[in-house]
């Protein structure tokens, strides 16, 4: 059914058609009107499940981690702080197996109080166990958190995934929506180790270093094998609904000399820079990186890369360019761009692509910052 | 009294507390704690424990925050525990449970859903998750076992360390009194509440039976002696708890849809408590306190004492 929707309200319209048992959430700019959309679904019926208005995002994920354990759907969708507060839990929700989904509606962090787009929130999480996936439609927020439940209540994942969309930048944004009849995409959750009281287990208990590497060893085996997963399940997406996702986006990049890469909305954008350079005469293409856990084979053998992070890890650089560069041997040039919902257009995009030195770091919007 | 239907009728039944707890309730036999726990001799709380799941069952799941139960259980892949245990974060057994209720009761579950944690996990940083719990009418029971420090770690002051104790992070002994985590529980107005203590395990497994039978957030909170933290020697923790019962230093007491009844066993002691020095004395932790801080004690005994008995008096 088409309709026209924001990106938090798309995300909400996918979760309805899932119905997980229990939704477990707390209220944040600019991720509220998620939550807001879910209890209203609750509240008027439409949707059959347990809404559990907690008191703060600590809770939110402990109440998704004590009904998840008992082996049925859950959600729950933050932001920025939101999710820095629920970071001792987002660890405990991998390494208790448990495939929660969450939405996460990436901001700036405090101080000062911004509550515009960036990245570092969720990169934050980067190495908790969680498979990341980041979005840059109203539609793509959609499709990927209907894809986010099969992925991670498949069995050779049982793993949390978090689906990352630009505040406001998308999370306010009306775009068109094209919603599905999901049929049985995705097959009924069974976790394995789900309690019983039957045959009662001890959950978490102490555990030795050898056994504890074991465990660890066991996430990454498993973050590994939801390569295959994800690319299944987005095969199956395509062959029902028409849509088409991989772990990159790519455009015009099999000739391009130059490739910018960079997530979210703005790897979206960056296709009209593409478009713009080429009637310049510049080869160039771009790749939006949509996963980031489990983080992909990325082809860019021969080519120049222009990262654009809208994040930072300070005292080492933009974080997708430093991950970028621990793959590739090819010549990287960093730009940070977009902090606090700093203003990026796809003709800065463009300005970066015409004026790289690769090899080196620039900070948009800083005057002699080298 | 307050109205039972203030709390939405979730009540299933009214019980005469008083003619229930003068019986000696028939304990099971079946067993939830087994041998080879790694608990330290003389512990309280797997005594309390041990009553607590005799009183509620099979169909039972104990969620743990960080805390002397975590330790316990044993070590994996074992466990000591015969019902299924969810450990969870320090902050969040409250949190947790309150998924997990809400998932049970949506799969049309009746299991019961425990939250077990400590005094630290409970009156400290474990309060934020536990009031949205009870604010929110979770269908759980929350104990409290309470050893009056972070034993776990080896004896740190909590909120529920009594003045005058000397723990390793009040070496001179606590300058503050002991939270009053019972009245914070009543501001929420549950359904149930009740205070019990590790001496007294029939009171423990009545407490427990009767909570279970409410709709809604229950709560009970244990004293629980601990030789190492309180420094007696092991074989003593019950006559611990009971000089705390007979010196008024813990008071046992139910509270019903807010209808407050102090225990036989507290009104008895009261009538003609036992001497302060005799609860203090066999206790390292209380070693050198000064007079004027024992007085002080005494002051706050009498004082609680009063209050729960004119809240008691209220009609």
């Amino acid at each position: 059914m088409k309709k026209i929707s924001t990106g938090n309200k798309a995300v909400a319209e996918a979760v309805k058609q899932v119905v997980p048992a229990v939704v477990a959430a707390y209220p944040i700019t600019p991720q509220t009107e998620i939550v807001e959309q879910i209890a209203e679904f609750v509240s008027s019926g439409e949707l059959k499940s347990r809404y559990i208005a907690v008191e703060s995002e600590h809770s939110a994920m402990a109440a998704c981690i004590g009904a998840s354990i008992t082996g049925v759907r859950t959600f729950t969708a933050t932001s920025s702080h939101g999710l820095l507060y629920m970071h001792e839990m987002t660890n405990w929700a991998a390494g208790a197996r448990l495939p929660i989904v969450m939405a996460t509606v990436n901001r700036s962090l405090g101080p000062g109080w911004n509550i515009w787009a960036e990245h570092t929130d969720a990169l934050q999480e980067r190495d908790t166990g969680w498979l990341q996936v980041y979005v840059s439609t109203v539609q793509e927020a959609y499709d990927a958190t209907l894809m986010a439940f099969r992925i991670a209540e498949h069995n050779d994942v049982l793993l949390p995934v978090m689906v990352n969309l630009d505040g406001f930048l998308l999370s306010h944004i009306m775009q068109p929506l094209d919603t599905v009849d999901i049929g049985d995409f995705i097959p009924p959750i069974h976790l394995p180790h789900a309690i019983d009281v039957k045959n009662p287990a001890g959950y978490g208990c102490l555990t030795a270093p050898d056994q504890q590497v074991m465990f660890r060893w066991d996430i990454e085996k498993s973050i590994r094998d939801s390569a295959k997963v994800i690319e299944e399940t987005e095969k199956e997406f395509t062959k029902r609904f028409g849509r088409k996702y991989g772990m990159t986006e790519d455009y015009q990049c099999a000739d391009a000399e130059v490739i910018i890469v960079a997530m979210g909305t703005l790897g979206k954008e960056a296709e009209v820079a593409v478009d713009l350079l080429r009637k310049e005469g510049i080869k160039a293409g771009s790749m939006r990186l949509r996963w980031l856990r489990p983080f992909p084979k990325l082809n860019l053998v021969g080519k120049q890369v222009v990262v654009i992070d809208r994040d930072y890890s300070f005292g080492r650089g933009g974080i997708l360019a430093t991950e970028i560069m621990a793959q590739t041997k090819e010549e990287v040039f960093s730009v940070i761009a977009g902090l606090g919902g700093q203003e990026v257009t796809y003709e800065d995009m463009a300005d970066f692509v015409r004026k790289r030195r690769m090899g080196t770091e620039f900070w948009f919007g800083v005057k002699n910052h080298v | 009294m307050i109205d039972p239907r203030s709390h939405g009728a979730l009540g299933r039944s009214i019980h005469n507390h008083q003619q229930e707890l003068n019986t000696i309730p028939e304990i099971p036999k079946e067993k939830y704690i087994l041998k080879c726990t790694s608990a330290c001799a003389g512990c309280s709380d797997s005594l309390a424990l041990r009553y607590v799941l005799k009183a509620a069952g099979p169909d039972t799941v104990l969620v743990v925050p960080a805390c002397c139960t975590s330790v316990i259980q044993g070590t994996y892949p074992n466990t000591a525990f015969n019902v299924p245990v969810y450990n969870i974060a320090f902050a969040s057994a409250a949190a947790c449970a309150s998924g997990m209720s809400n998932a049970f009761r949506a799969a049309g579950k009746k299991t019961n859903v425990i939250a077990y944690a400590g005094d630290g996990g409970t009156l400290d940083i474990g309060i934020q998750a536990m009031s949205g719990a009870f604010e929110r009418g979770t269908d759980f029971l929350y104990i409290c076992y309470d050893n009056e420090a972070y034993g776990n770690t080896g004896m740190q002051r909590s909120g529920g360390t009594p003045l005058g104790a000397r723990t390793t992070t009040t070496p001179a002994g606590k300058t503050e009194g002991k939270k009053d985590i019972d009245a914070i529980i009543a501001a929420h107005d549950p359904p149930y509440q009740a205070t019990a203590c590790a001496a007294y395990p029939q009171d423990i497994f009545k407490k427990v039976k009767k909570a279970l039978t409410f709709r809604g957030p229950t709560f009970i909170h244990i004293l629980a002696p601990c030789p190492p933290g309180w420094r007696y020697s092991t074989e003593k923790s019950v006559e611990m708890g009971k000089l705390a019962v007979k010196s008024g230093m813990w008071v046992l007491y139910e509270r019903e849809y807010g209808k407050l009844t102090i225990g036989a066993q507290s009104k008895a002691a009261m009538k003609k408590p036992i001497a302060l020095e005799e609860y203090l004395a066999p206790q390292g932790r209380f070693k050198g306190i000064d007079t004027k801080t024992v007085e002080i004690l005494r002051q706050r005994i009498a004082k609680n004492y009063a209050k729960l008995q004119a809240e008691e008096a209220t009609p």
